[in-house]
């Protein structure tokens, strides 16, 4: 059968989760066909799932990575419920994503990693490319990839461990074939990633054309697929991942604001991205600041606010634990800084690369003393970008410590992303004093009236000289103060500023209907599953509405109206119910949570299923 | 603000005297040290709008107040992690940490050795009272071993710290130590800080009254003290005693007391100080409270190494040489595609 002849089948979307061992590059060959299809023009999600083992002994499974990626011609919110294809680079791939794969599904393998060893390895009796089990059920195409690779680089002055890397590009090319997407990027791709190994480039680019070829001229494949152009709104894009946008975001607020941006901080998974992509624009002063411990990290983050820069840093929940004392500094000090919260599966070191939305306690109550911080959440990949423009502006203006919480979802994860002009982005009105504001000295804690931020005059001015501390200030002095009404006159304006914010926050937008049997009610990274799951639910006409919330300290102004609205909430976690404690104690609701905590995004399908059995 | 203030030839110490009240237990050695300080500092040839005073938690943290500069008494142990923060933030600034041998050395230990390591351009001066004071008496972690103190009612069991060993095991670039009571010494040591580029570790050998009285007597009383301190001079033999008549010898490897009007000795026996030379800064170190040998006070180690912001500065300045651009270019930059 040749290319010409291959059934051309047109599908709105289609989910393809690429699974091997972690040295099989199966991250690198999911990126690859995610910025392929973004060029094409598809709306796509991406769900990095990786272990936290950097090496795993070799087909274990333990040692197995995952990425899985939705691509559409339509709007759409997640990477997907259940994959349509699994590429299993061997066994273990195979046994520990199978039970996923959507019955009828797609099922690619290389059949050279199908050793009695490896099937071992991965606890198969039998091999499961020989009996019907897989053949009954999906439709298994089972190429021998790594004697392909080695048969098109024989010539090649190469070793062999070299060639039989090439493995994942010959699946990629298949793929390509499959989904009838052009090489030319990827080559172009490769042939800089390894400029300076042409021959690996080479490998490659022959592994990738053979994917490409067995395709087209075994007759193996009866079908292809094409996926149309999404229906974007209007504008350039391009891809992004969480992690980068929320470092673009941080320096695109400190150009805005005219300072220099200072981030310190130490790595930690799923947040060590946001240091590395940080690191890479020292031409546009950005400093970044690796430091001994978490705690360093946000004290020299805190001590470059106080010198004048805009100052933040970025960590996982651990390193949040590890932070909490030098918020409540920062607290106190009402300096500017904002701690970015990738969050992961905890308690304690919990599930590293795995997604969760469990800090949101510790993020909004987890201080000693009364130390109200603003906490602002990330809705997509995408959008924290916004999110982390907008807890710029908010610690600035406001003078105040603001945290950003994001997960391994969307620090990992990408969507195609319309890219905004910095003119667009609101001002960030950052203003130092430079002269006495009171009758013969600065006064510190001299608030504005509408936003009660303190005055912030920097090291280097003249007249200024000032000293702050965690110790409780004087209002309006700054001086040490142990009387006791000023200490709850002190207590309540950093409440009531913290508040106060509130005041910043457009009218909260309700998807569905206005009021009606249930409001879905989310948070963060689960924006996604849950709008998902309102449009399903909207196009079978059930009376649901659906908010998603951004800032959830403060909470938005007009939430408790609308949550009288309904007859029913449901509020969907990645945790076991910390949104839903803070609004039963906030609006006194019955509020009901669907808490499923896997470290893994919750499906679309659960809160259908959900709200279906509450509203019948 | 008036232009006098600006013209650094003209400060004097009440420009650094703040108006808040001391409150250090009357007889501190807290107070001296303050007094050396703000007599010094207006002469360093700083605006007095860049200096900067960062402290931690404990006694000596509470000096920021007292100086009318900038100033940031934080929480225990982060002052070295901030301070760096501020100086890398801005490079023009002078930025002093005030610490104790609780703050720096127990829990922000870590901090400490980073900080020395890296070599930022600030200056530690640390009190060594050898005893917890703010927190009401327990020993720390430069207590001698055996210290009976509130927390250790049978005596210490674990050995201390020698700070200049730990700062020059830190890869420290200035490492020097003064008295409470030697208040000129004290003031030059406190220049030389400045005037060293890298991070100065100045330990200040400090009284505490009240918990830990008379920890350096054997330092202060004038009966005793030139026979047990050490004055370090650069190129200098080390010659110690009322009538300098003692010396450091060394004997292979042993640093030994001599006595040079012995006819077995001379001068040219006693081991000449090297500011720069590390062998003999860590034997300097290592003779601190060694019975029979006298205690080193002045600058043991000073080298010029590389300065943490200096790289840090060129990395950008290269940068920004090497590749222009803002955030819009990096907004659009890769593969793009456009939706009609």
């Amino acid at each position: 059968m040749s290319e010409q002849t291959a059934e051309m089948k047109h599908v709105e979307e289609v989910i393809i989760r690429f699974a091997g061992d972690s040295g099989d590059g199966m991250q690198l060959t999911g990126d690859r066909f995610t910025a392929n299809t973004a060029i094409i023009g598809n709306d796509l999600s991406t769900l990095p799932d990786y272990p936290a083992e950097i090496r795993a002994p070799a087909g274990s499974l333990a040692g197995v990575s995952a990425f899985q990626l939705r691509f559409s011609s339509k709007d759409i919110h997640t990477p997907g419920d259940e994959p349509d294809v699994l590429v299993a680079m061997n066994p273990a791939a195979l046994k520990v994503h199978l039970k996923e794969i959507v019955k009828g599904g797609t099922i690619i393998v290389n059949a050279n990693a199908f050793t009695p060893k490896n099937l071992k390895l991965a606890g198969y009796e039998t091999n499961p490319l020989e009996d019907d089990s897989l053949k009954n059920l999906y439709t298994l195409y089972s190429i021998e990839m790594t004697k392909l690779v080695v048969a098109a680089c024989a010539d090649m002055d190469l070793s062999s461990k070299d060639i039989e890397r090439t493995k994942n590009m010959l699946a990629l090319g298949y793929l390509f074939w499959m989904y009838n997407r052009p090489l030319e990027n990827t080559k172009t791709w490769l042939k800089q990633k390894f400029a300076k190994k042409p021959l690996i480039a080479e490998a490659n680019i022959r592994a990738l054309d053979t994917g490409r070829n067995y395709g087209s001229t075994t007759e193996v494949f009866t079908t292809r697929y094409t996926v149309a152009k999404a229906q974007l709104r209007k504008g350039t894009y391009r891809n992004i991942n969480g992690n980068y946008a929320t470092a673009l975001g941080l320096a695109a607020a400190a150009e805005k604001a005219g300072r220099p941006l200072f981030y310190g901080g130490y790595p930690i998974t799923p947040a060590s991205d946001v240091l590395h992509t940080l690191a890479a624009w020292k031409h546009m002063n950005v400093r970044t600041f690796q430091a001994e411990d978490e705690i360093a990290g946000i004290a020299a983050a805190i001590g470059a606010a106080f010198a004048g820069n805009l100052a933040c840093t970025a960590t996982s929940g651990p390193g949040v634990a590890l932070k909490s004392e030098a918020l409540g500094l920062a607290v106190m000090a009402e300096l500017p800084i904002v701690v970015v919260n990738v969050q992961r599966g905890g308690p304690s070191t919990g599930l590293p690369t795995k997604t969760e939305q469990a800090d949101l306690y510790q993020a909004v109550y987890g201080r000693n003393g009364e130390a109200p911080i603003p906490v602002i959440a990330a809705a997509t990949p995408g959008d924290c970008f916004y999110a982390a423009y907008e807890a710029s502006r908010i610690a600035v203006m406001y003078m105040t410590p603001v945290i950003l919480l994001t997960d391994g979802y969307l620090g990992n994860g990408s969507e195609p992303w319309a890219i905004p002009s910095m003119d667009d982005l609101p001002d960030i009105p950052l203003k130092f004093v430079t002269e006495h504001n009171g009758e013969d000295r600065f006064l510190p804690y001299l608030r504005d009236e509408k936003t009660l931020a303190r005055a912030w005059a920097i090291p280097g001015t003249p007249g200024c000289e000032h000293r702050i501390g965690g110790l409780e200030k004087g209002d309006p002095t700054g001086d040490v103060n142990y009387d006791p009404d000023n200490h709850h006159v002190m207590i309540m304006r950093r409440a009531e500023k913290v508040n106060g914010i509130s005041r910043e926050l457009p009218e909260t937008k309700v998807y569905g209907k206005k009021s009606g049997d249930l409001l879905l009610l989310s948070w963060g990274g689960t924006f996604g599953s849950t709008r998902s799951a309102a449009e399903k639910l909207q196009s079978e006409d059930a009376s649901i509405g659906h908010v998603h919330l951004r800032w959830i300290n403060p909470f938005p102004n007009d939430l408790g109206d609308i949550l009288a609205k309904y007859d029913k909430i449901l509020i969907p976690e990645i945790n076991a119910g910390q949104l839903r404690t803070m609004i039963r104690a906030e609006y006194l609701v019955d509020a009901i949570g669907l808490n499923i905590v896997r470290g893994r995004p919750i499906r679309s399908r659960d809160i259908i299923e959900k709200v279906k059995e509450m509203v019948g | 603000m008036s232009e006098t203030l600006i013209n650094t030839q003209q400060l004097k110490r009440s420009d650094f005297v703040s108006d808040q009240a001391v409150k250090w237990c009357p007889g501190c050695g807290d107070y001296a040290i303050l007094a050396q300080a703000q007599k010094v500092f207006p002469d360093l040839g700083v605006k007095k709008e860049n200096f900067v005073f960062i402290s931690g938690i404990g006694c000596s943290s509470r000096f920021p107040y007292y100086m009318d500069t900038y100033g940031f008494h934080t929480i225990h142990g982060r002052a070295a992690a901030i301070a760096s923060g501020v100086k890398v933030a801005n490079p023009e600034l002078s930025v002093w940490i005030i610490t104790g041998d609780g703050d720096g050395l127990s829990i922000g230990g870590n901090h400490t050795i980073h900080l020395l390591r890296r070599n930022i351009d600030v200056n530690i001066i640390l009190f060594n009272n050898r005893i917890y004071g703010l927190t009401k008496g327990q020993y720390s972690p430069t207590s001698e071993l055996g210290k009976v103190t509130k927390s250790t009612p049978l005596g210490s069991i674990d050995r201390p710290f020698n700070p200049a060993s730990l700062a020059l095991g830190s890869r420290g670039s200035f490492i020097a130590r003064t008295l409470d009571r030697e208040t000129k010494h004290m003031q030059e040591m406190i220049k030389r800080s400045h005037a060293h580029h890298g991070t100065s570790f100045l330990e200040v050998y400090q009284n505490c009254l009240i918990f830990n009285d008379g920890a350096f007597e054997n330092l202060t009383n004038r009966d005793v003290k030139e026979d047990n301190i050490l004055y370090l001079e650069d190129g200098q033999p080390m010659l110690f005693g009322s009538k300098k008549t003692k010396g450091i010898h060394l004997d292979g490897n042993v640093p030994v007391v001599i006595d040079i009007e012995d006819d077995k000795w001379s001068v040219d026996d006693v081991l000449v100080h090297d500011e720069k030379d590390f062998i003999i800064a860590s034997i300097l170190s290592h003779i601190t409270f060694q019975p029979g040998l006298p205690t080193p006070i002045g600058v043991m180690y000073a080298k010029d190494v590389p300065v943490y912001e200096d790289l840090h500065m060129a990395q950008i300045d290269k940068a920004k040489t090497n590749r222009q651009g803002s955030v819009s270019d990096i907004l659009t930059a890769g593969d793009t595609w456009t939706v009609e």
